[in-house]
Parts: structure tokens; sequence; C-alpha cells
């Protein structure tokens, strides 16, 4: 380990470090023996070696390593050794005066003079200030327990490895890049750790919210346990660090305490010399700060008003610096920065502005098979941004054209397969650009295919993308050469290539029947993780695909699917109608139509007390309250709740209404209790989420008056039983039901019912109802599946009442007691006066 | 100059999502949180039939009028694709967590 240095805290003042009497070159003196200080030393060297003295003053005893890479040294994949970047012999082959261990505690300017700690002074003619960084620490109660650390230099590492050699629980505060790595490195070293992160997204900073889904979901999948939206409340221990509290009232055991939350440009000692400074010491374009004679570079510094955290800035601001200090006057003009995150099997990057929005398309590819997310963003024919997770290879490319701000619109099509695909002949159509391509180029990286076979495939009958998926496997597993495959149809066919079936949206090649199979099969739990899994094209869907995979999860996990409020339409969102005014409407549950006193009172109050305009009968046997505003819903729903009434979901893709006739209670040609079935009916179905609306009607005997033929389920009693039938509607295309089966007993009707409803949610499309999906699957399919397949209906059945115990909680009583409170309330109002 | 307003904190409007600010005497203003939190505020009527926008779903920086579907930009307030027409947006900036809209702007523009 090369740690001989001259360490002059420990050894005093030492006299023999004053270069030879005869050395009258003009002294140059560097506070700050890091990254930036030593590079602007080696720039000077590179440009006229013989021209300066030199002598560089370090706080830390150490010679100049590279900081960057204490991310690797603390998880145990370098050494110290690996990481020095000037070694002793480089300080003594150019002549260089280290002086490690010692801090400038004190510059003065008239004298120009610098004092260190140990007392030594040392005159300078072009004093050089390159000191880094101080941590930012929270200023919560506990920071200063021992324990507590941040994460910046060679002492911080060793008290981690320290820490982590007694094992135990480790939490990081900050969950950006050093978080991040402090945490895998303390992984590493076997501790467990919980990164606590004030923002919903991972290193938010750099990446947008699929990329750190994806991040957050891999370091979870490694043990770590990741807490974003949480804020430290404080840090509490005996002595000695014991664990953090978070403001939401949860602790979290910890021996070690690493707070990694962010940096401040070291500005005191140029501040106490009376430089200016700003959030940096403030510096022209070649370095120079407010005194001629004194140069600023690195973090510390503030350049036109940005301060930098990174190294390449450094690189630029250094070489500015150099030609400055040899007359050369180039000038630096700011830098544009790129992002890695260094995590052994996590590559990230990211560069520019990727926050998307107007005149900005996104490019976007997902292969999930290898985990990959990248995203470009395009503004006026130029790569303005980039997010790239999973593989980064091609990180330096996009961030070249970044910088040149190259006009990528030749490219455009291929630019996200990266640069081999992209400036593949520089083609201006892809069609060319594939045609150009080598017959073993290989099309689809998950199945090994080439363009070769693809054609071959093709050659041999395959005239549509799923024909070449079958023939060769080509775009089969995570379908993120589809494109190519689609231009290679193009090219080979030209126009007698067949379009497949239809796709779910703009945003996804998957249809509604593939990402319905796909999440069951990989036992997706979310939106994100869909998005990903199917390689939507776009960051975060469109409103034509978010509800329906809200609904397919809800459908496929039901009790563990978190539903996504936003990704509902409005209605179902505000549990009311909206109407062409921008108020709600309100239709409280009448089950079977029955009502009574207490239920016309509360609904006659309710129009009063909120001077709803209007109240009408429903074509589905029940009462509509009008022009109800979105502030008023929750007291609306209490006042109905306490007359014992609940949602009549009329908003909804759910069961609607169960229409019923008087039957044979009353009716003299009534054969059975067709109140009391739809009555039963309703309570059995009511709440449940469905691809579209659902309505059910039972009629007392074949006069059907209920309409039940005209229903996604109707039931017509008569005399020897229930005859069922299925898939009617009315709207705009009126369509009369099939029937079903006949069934003798009340019970057989209703577990009937259950399974069908089940076949219809598990197996219909969104917004699919009944009358069509019958008419694209056939009547008989029905028919086998719930009439001859006894334990299959069975099956159906116990899978709908068990979600069905999930969602029978009135969704307007959570209201009314204040949940989402937010969605009913405007945010603060202003007044107009003010103005 | 801008005379800005505070009105809340992003955590107070949901992730892809709206809230409304009431303006006395004037037309209401719909405050946008997408995805990426980026946010947007526009006044709260979609220019097809005067749909309230902030009950629409937000994908993207674009969100759907929840009345008839059209696509609005968020950023300039613009309908999307074959439809034609603009809402009034209103300068929004952020300070660290909090949220402010610009006074005159939205005052004219609501009015
Ligand atoms: C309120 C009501 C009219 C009334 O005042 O009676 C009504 C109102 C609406 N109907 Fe209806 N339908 C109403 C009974 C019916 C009926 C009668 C019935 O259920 O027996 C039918 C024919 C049966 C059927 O559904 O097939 C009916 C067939 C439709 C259709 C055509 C459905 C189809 O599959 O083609 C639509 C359009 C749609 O859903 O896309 C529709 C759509 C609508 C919408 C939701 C339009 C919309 O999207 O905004 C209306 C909402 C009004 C509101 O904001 O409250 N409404 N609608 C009835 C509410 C019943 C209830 O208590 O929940
Ligand atoms: C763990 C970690 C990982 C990182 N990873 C990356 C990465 O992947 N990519 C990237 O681009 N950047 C990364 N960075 C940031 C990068 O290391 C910094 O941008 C860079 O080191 C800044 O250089 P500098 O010379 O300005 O400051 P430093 O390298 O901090 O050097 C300043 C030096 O000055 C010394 N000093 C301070 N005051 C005095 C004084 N009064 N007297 C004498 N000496 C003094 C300090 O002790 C320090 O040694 C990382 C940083 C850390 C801590
Ligand atoms: S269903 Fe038949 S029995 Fe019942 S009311 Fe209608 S006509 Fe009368
Ligand atoms: S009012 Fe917005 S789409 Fe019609």
């Amino acid at each position: 380990m090369d740690l001989q240095v001259r360490d002059e805290s420990r050894a005093g003042v030492a006299d023999d470090i004053i270069m030879p009497f005869d050395d009258v070159r003009e002294h140059l003196v560097v506070v700050g023996n890091g990254m930036a200080g030593c590079r602007a030393v080696e720039e000077l060297l590179a440009q006229d070696g013989r021209r300066y003295r030199v002598t560089i003053f370090g706080a830390e005893p150490y010679v100049n390593y590279n900081r960057i890479m204490l991310s690797p040294v603390l998880a145990g994949e370098k050494s110290f050794d690996d990481i020095v970047i000037n070694s002793q012999q480089w300080y003594a082959d150019n002549g260089i005066d280290l002086i490690a261990g010692d801090p400038v505690t004190a510059i003065d300017r008239t004298a120009k003079a610098v004092t260190s700690r140990s007392g030594r002074t040392v005159h300078y003619d072009k004093l050089l200030i390159a000191t880094g960084s101080d941590p930012f620490i929270i200023p919560v109660p506990g920071r200063d327990l021992p324990g507590v650390i941040s994460f910046r230099d060679m002492k911080d590492v060793d008290t981690m490895l320290e820490a982590a050699g007694k094992g135990g629980d480790a939490v990081v505060i900050g969950g950006g890049l050093l978080g991040l790595e402090a945490a895998h490195g303390l992984t590493r070293r076997g501790m467990k750790v919980t990164v606590i992160h004030l923002m919903d997204t991972l290193m938010e900073r750099q990446l947008d919210e699929a990329a750190g889904w994806l991040l957050k979901s891999a370091l979870e999948a490694r043990g770590q346990t990741i807490l974003t939206g949480a804020n430290t409340a404080e840090i509490f221990g005996d002595g000695k660090v014991e664990g953090v509290r978070l403001k939401d009232g949860r602790d979290i055991p910890a021996s070690l305490v690493v707070m990694a939350v962010g940096i401040r440009p070291a500005t005191a000692l140029a501040r106490e010399a009376g430089l200016e400074v700003n959030r940096g010491i403030k510096v022209d374009d070649h370095m120079v700060t407010s005194d001629p004679d004194v140069l600023a570079v690195g973090e510390c510094v503030e350049h036109d008003g940005n301060v930098y955290g990174l190294v390449a800035p450094l690189w630029d601001m250094c070489r500015s610096l150099a030609d400055g200090l040899t007359d050369r006057h180039s000038g630096y003009k700011g830098s544009v920065t790129s992002t890695k995150l260094k995590v052994a099997g996590l590559d990230v990057f990211s560069a520019g502005d990727f926050s998307g929005g107007e005149g900005c398309e996104d490019i976007v590819l997902r292969d999930a098979s290898r985990g990959v997310y990248k995203r470009v963003v395009v503004k006026d024919d130029r790569v303005i941004g980039a997010v790239l997770y999973g593989d980064t290879a091609d990180g330096g490319w996009y961030f070249d054209l970044l910088k040149k701000g190259e006009n990528v619109a030749d490219m455009r099509d291929l630019l996200i397969f990266g640069q081999a695909f992209a400036s593949g002949g520089g083609a201006p159509d892809p069609k060319a650009a594939v045609a150009a391509l080598s017959d073993d180029a290989e099309i689809c990286g998950c199945n090994g295919v080439s363009k070769g076979q693809v054609v071959a495939c093709i050659g041999a009958g395959a005239s549509s993308l799923d024909a070449v998926r079958a023939g060769c496997k080509a775009s089969a597993s995570c379908g993120s050469c589809t494109g190519l495959v689609e231009t290679l149809l193009a090219a080979t066919l030209g126009d007698d290539v067949q379009s497949g079936p239809k796709t779910m949206c703009k945003c996804t090649s998957f249809t509604h029947d593939d990402v319905r199979r796909e999440i069951v099969a990989q036992n997706m739990r979310s939106i994100p993780e869909v998005m990903q899994a199917l390689h939507w094209s776009t960051p975060d869907g469109c409103s034509s695909c978010r509800p329906a995979l809200n609904y397919y999860l809800l459908c496929a996990l039901p009790g563990e699917y978190q539903d996504d409020q936003q990704s509902r339409f409005v209605n179902e969102r505000m549990h009311a109608n909206i109407q062409k005014d921008g108020t709600y409407s309100v239709v409280p549950r009448m089950w079977g139509g029955l009502t009574n006193p207490r239920e016309l009172r509360a609904i006659a109050d309710v129009v009063e007390k909120y001077d709803a305009p209007m109240v009408k009968v429903t074509g589905g046997q029940r009462l509509d309250i009008f022009g109800i505003r979105k502030e008023d819903l929750p007291a609306v729903w209490a006042d109905l709740n306490a007359a014992g009434m609940v949602s009549g979901h009329a908003y909804g893709k759910s069961l609607r209404t169960v229409k019923t006739c008087v039957g044979s209670e009353w009716c003299r040609f009534g054969t059975q209790d067709s109140t009391g079935l739809g009555v039963r009916t309703e309570r059995m179905t009511w709440g449940s989420w469905m691809p579209h609306k659902f309505k059910i009607a039972v009629s007392g005997c074949p006069r059907n008056c209920a309409e039940a033929t005209i229903k996604d389920f109707g039931i017509i009693c008569v005399d020897s039983g229930y005859e069922l039938h299925v898939g009617g509607n009315g709207g705009i295309h009126v369509r009369a039901t099939d029937f079903l089966c006949k069934v003798a007993t009340e019970q057989q009707a209703l577990d009937f019912c259950a399974a069908f409803i089940q076949l219809y949610r598990e197996e219909a499309r969104y917004l699919e109802r009944t009358a069509p999906w019958i008419e694209r699957v056939g009547i008989d399919y029905v028919k086998r599946r719930i009439v001859e397949d006894e334990p299959g209906r069975e099956g159906l059945r116990a899978r709908f009442l068990y979600a069905q115990s999930f969602s029978q909680d009135d969704p307007w009583a959570e209201r009314a007691a204040g949940r989402h409170a937010e969605l009913h309330q405007h945010l603060q109002p202003i007044a107009i006066a003010a103005e | 100059m801008t005379d800005w307003i505070d009105i809340g904190t992003l955590a107070d409007i949901p992730r892809r999502g709206a809230r409304t600010v009431r303006i006395g005497g004037a037309k209401d203003i719909a405050v946008f949180r997408t995805g990426d939190d980026h946010v947007f505020a526009l006044v709260n009527e979609c220019p097809h039939k005067k749909g309230p926008l902030s009950q629409g779903i937000v994908h993207g920086h674009s969100v759907a009028c929840p009345l008839h579907n059209w696509t609005i930009a968020l950023r300039t307030g613009q309908a999307q694709g074959a439809d034609e027409g603009c809402t009034p947006t209103i300068a929004v900036r952020r300070e660290g967590d909090r949220i402010l809209i610009a006074r005159p702007a939205s005052m004219k523009a609501a009015a």
C-alpha cells in the first residue's frame, strides 16, 4: 500500500520541505490533494512542466486517490492500492512537495501565504483552492451520536468496514447515487441495510419513475429494504446510535447510520479569506477567483451560477485552468453531465433532460427478458436526454449525440436499438437499414434468431408477425425486436403482410389477451411491472391502457393488488357519475328495486339539504340525485349511509342493477319470488369490478316485465324452475340474450350466475360487454364452461365469491369517513382582491 | 414582476392527478402533477365543452378530459391529435417542495 506519506500532523513541523534555494520559479500552492487539485497540477505539468514550483496541502493522510472508487473499495471489489491515482513516486518525480494530513487553516492574501494546522506558513505566488465538498448532515436530533457518519473519504470507508465487521443493521439516509452505493457496499459486507429516501423514486434527479422502480425492485431482490417517501425525524441511541425514527412513527434499528443526502461546496477557508463566495467560490472562465492570484477548481467552485458534484466537469475545469496559467486562453464553458451507478450487476445511466414534455418525443424500449429499460428523449431531431437501465452500453454514444447536438432525424427509427443498429450505414430509411444488415446479424436476442433465419421463415410462408413468432421464435419472447421483424416482413413481402390482431393501444404491441395471459403466467403485481415486462413504449401508459391494466391486475390478484386510483376513469375514482357541468349524480343502491320510507326520506332530505336541482327514477329502478358538487359528495354519502344505503355503482365498470318485477308475492301470473331472488342476486354480486358494466334482471314469468332478455344475465322464472339467459344489452345495437340453460332451484340460479360472471371477468377484454364477448367466443363455449363442466363451474363460482369477500366494502363509507379527502377538496382558496 | 402565490406542496397532489385552486370570482385552476413529478397549471376547463380537466386521467405530460376523452397537453394547453382548441395555461414553479403559481397571469386567464 502506498501510504508512506509524510503525515505532518503527526510528524510535527519538518523543515526540509522548502524547495532548493536556487529555485526561483513562481510558487504554486495547492490546497486540497483531491481529484481536482491533483488533476489541475497534472494538466499544468503537461502544458509546461517547468514553469511553477508546486506544493500541495492535503487534509487526508494519503496520496491522491480516486474518490469515486471508494464505492468498489467498500464493496470489496477493489483495494486502496487499486484506486491510488498518483503514487509517492509521482510527487517525487515532478518535484512536488506533498504535505498530507495537515489541512490549511488560513489564507493571508496580503502576505500571500497560507498557514496549516501544524503551524507551517508557506508563501505563494499563485494559490489554488481545491477543497471539494463537505457532506450535508441533516439537522435532526442525534446526528452527533457515534456511529453516524457520511460517505466521503477513506476514513468513512474504514469506519463502515469496522462496523460491518460486527454485522447487524445499518440505515442509509438518502437514496441517491452515493447512498445506494453505500447501501450496496454494506450489504455486500454482510449488514442488513435499510435505505430511507424522502422522495417517491430512487435517484429521482437522475432517473425517471420507470427506471427508479426497476432499480428499487432489483435492490429489494438483493435483500435491501427500501423505504421511499420516508422522512427522518430523529436518530436515537444511548451514547451511540441505536436506530432511526421516521416522522410516521416507525423505528428502524441500526448500529450504523450513513447520511448521504447531499454535499455542500467546502468554502469556509475561502470565505474567511474574503474571497467572493456564493453557493461555491466564484470563478471566471479560467478558474480565477475574485483575487487574481487565487484560483479555485473542483466541487468547491461556482461557475456561471453552477456547482458540480461529478468528476467530468472537473476535468474540463482543470484544462481551462492550466491553459490560463500558461497563457493559453481557452476558457471553461460549463459542462453537461451524465451519471452511472457503480453497483455491480446493476447498470444505470442517465444524462441530460429526460423529463420529456411538450415538443419532446419519448422513444422507449423495454426488454423484459434481459431486464432492460431504455428511454431516449428527442426534441427538434436532437437527443436531449437518456435514461438507460439494464443495458448501458450505448450510454456514451447517446451522451455524445446529446453533447454534440447532432441531428438524428435520419436514424430516428433505429436510435433506440443503439449505435450498432442506428449508425449501420447511416441509412435514411429503416427498411433500407434492415435490408443492409448481413444475414447473420442477430434480430432476436432472446432466442438467438438471425436475420437470415427470419427471412427464411418468411420465405417458407410466414406472412404475419404471429406466423414468424410461431415459425422461428423471433420476437416471441420479450418482443423488443418486434419493430425489426415487422420491417423485415415489409421489406421481404411488400404489401402482402397481414396485420395481426389489434394491439391493446398504441403503447404496446401486445393484444389484450396476451397481456392478460402474461399477467397471470408471470405473476405480475403492479402496473409498472407489466409495462416493463411487456415493453410498453410510453413512460406511463395512456388513458386507455392504464384502466385496463388496473382491472386485469385487480381481477388476477383479489385482496392483494393495491388499486391504482389514478388509473381509474373519473367516475370510478369519485364513485359518482360526472355530469356535463362538472357536478356529479348520486345513485344509492336499492336492492332489487325495493325501497322503504326511511330510504326515501333520507333521499328527500339530501335533495333539500344540498339543493340538488333534480331527482329522477332511473331506467334501472332506483333514484338518481343530480347536481352534487364534488366537495359535498362525502357529506351526501354520510347522510345516505346513515339511512342504511350504500353505493349503487351506477358509475362503474361493475355490477349495476338487478331489476325485478313483483313476481309470485303479488302478481297474478307470477311463478316464483322474482323480487326476493333479485335481492339475493344483488347481495351476492354488488361491488364487483368487471370488464364493462354488468346488469341483471329477474322476471317472475315469461311476460318478462323486468326485461331480463336484454341484460347481461337474465333470469326468467317458470313453474318448473329458472331459465337462465346471458349476453343481452340495450344500447345502440340491441341484442337479446342467448339461452344458457334451465335450473331447478334458486341456489343453482345463484351459483350459475356467479360462475358466469367470473368467466366473463377472467376472459373478456376490458370494455368488452357480455354481448360482444359472447359473439366472439360463441355461446357454445360458454355452455361448455358453465353448464357441462361442473367442477369448472364450481371453481369459477368459488373464485368469484373469494374476490367478492374483498370488494363488498361500501366505497362511499370510507370516503364519508375521510379517506382520500383530498379528491374532494380544493387546494387553498385564493382571494382575487389581492390583484 | 410576477407575483407568486404559494398554493401547497407537491405531496398535496396525487401523482398522475390534479387538485383545483378556487379563485374568488374566477374560474378554478387545475394544478397537475405528472408521473415524473412535473407540475403544470391550466384553467380547469376543456377547450371542447368545458369539461373539468382536473378530473381526467393524467398520462405522460397530458391529460385525457373526463367528458369526451380529448387529450390536452399540460405544458401548452393545446388539444392533441385531430382535435383543435386550447386551454389557458398558468405559470407555475416549484421552490423545493412548495408549489407556486403566478398571480397576475392566473387572474387574467381565469377572469
Ligand atoms: C341514469 C340512467 C338513465 C335514467 O335516468 O334512467 C342512465 C344513464 C346513463 N346511461 Fe344508461 N342509464 C340508465 C339505464 C340504462 C338502461 C336501462 C336498464 O339498465 O335496464 C339501459 C339499457 C340496458 C343496457 O344497459 O343494455 C342503458 C343503456 C346504456 C348504454 C348502452 C349500453 C350498451 O351496452 O350498448 C350506455 C352507453 C355505454 O355504456 O357505453 C349507457 C350510458 C349511460 C350513461 C352512463 C352515459 C354516460 O356515459 O355518461 C348515463 C349516465 C347518467 C349519469 O350520469 O347518471 N346506458 N342505460 C339509468 C341508470 C340506471 C341505474 O339505475 O343505474
Ligand atoms: C463514494 C463516492 C462515489 C462517487 N462516485 C462518483 C461517480 O461515480 N462519478 C462521478 O463523476 N463522481 C463521483 N463522485 C464524486 C467525485 O468523487 C467528486 O466529484 C470529486 O472527487 C470532486 O473532486 P474535488 O477535488 O473537487 O474534491 P475532493 O476529491 O473531495 O478533494 C478535495 C480534497 O481537499 C481536501 N481538503 C479540504 N479542505 C482542505 C484544507 N483546508 N486543507 C487541505 N486539504 C483540504 C479534502 O480532504 C479532499 O481530499 C463520488 C464521490 C464519492 C464520495
Ligand atoms: S313478471 Fe309476469 S307476473 Fe310478474 S309482473 Fe310481470 S307479467 Fe306480472
Ligand atoms: S369537454 Fe373535454 S372532451 Fe369534451
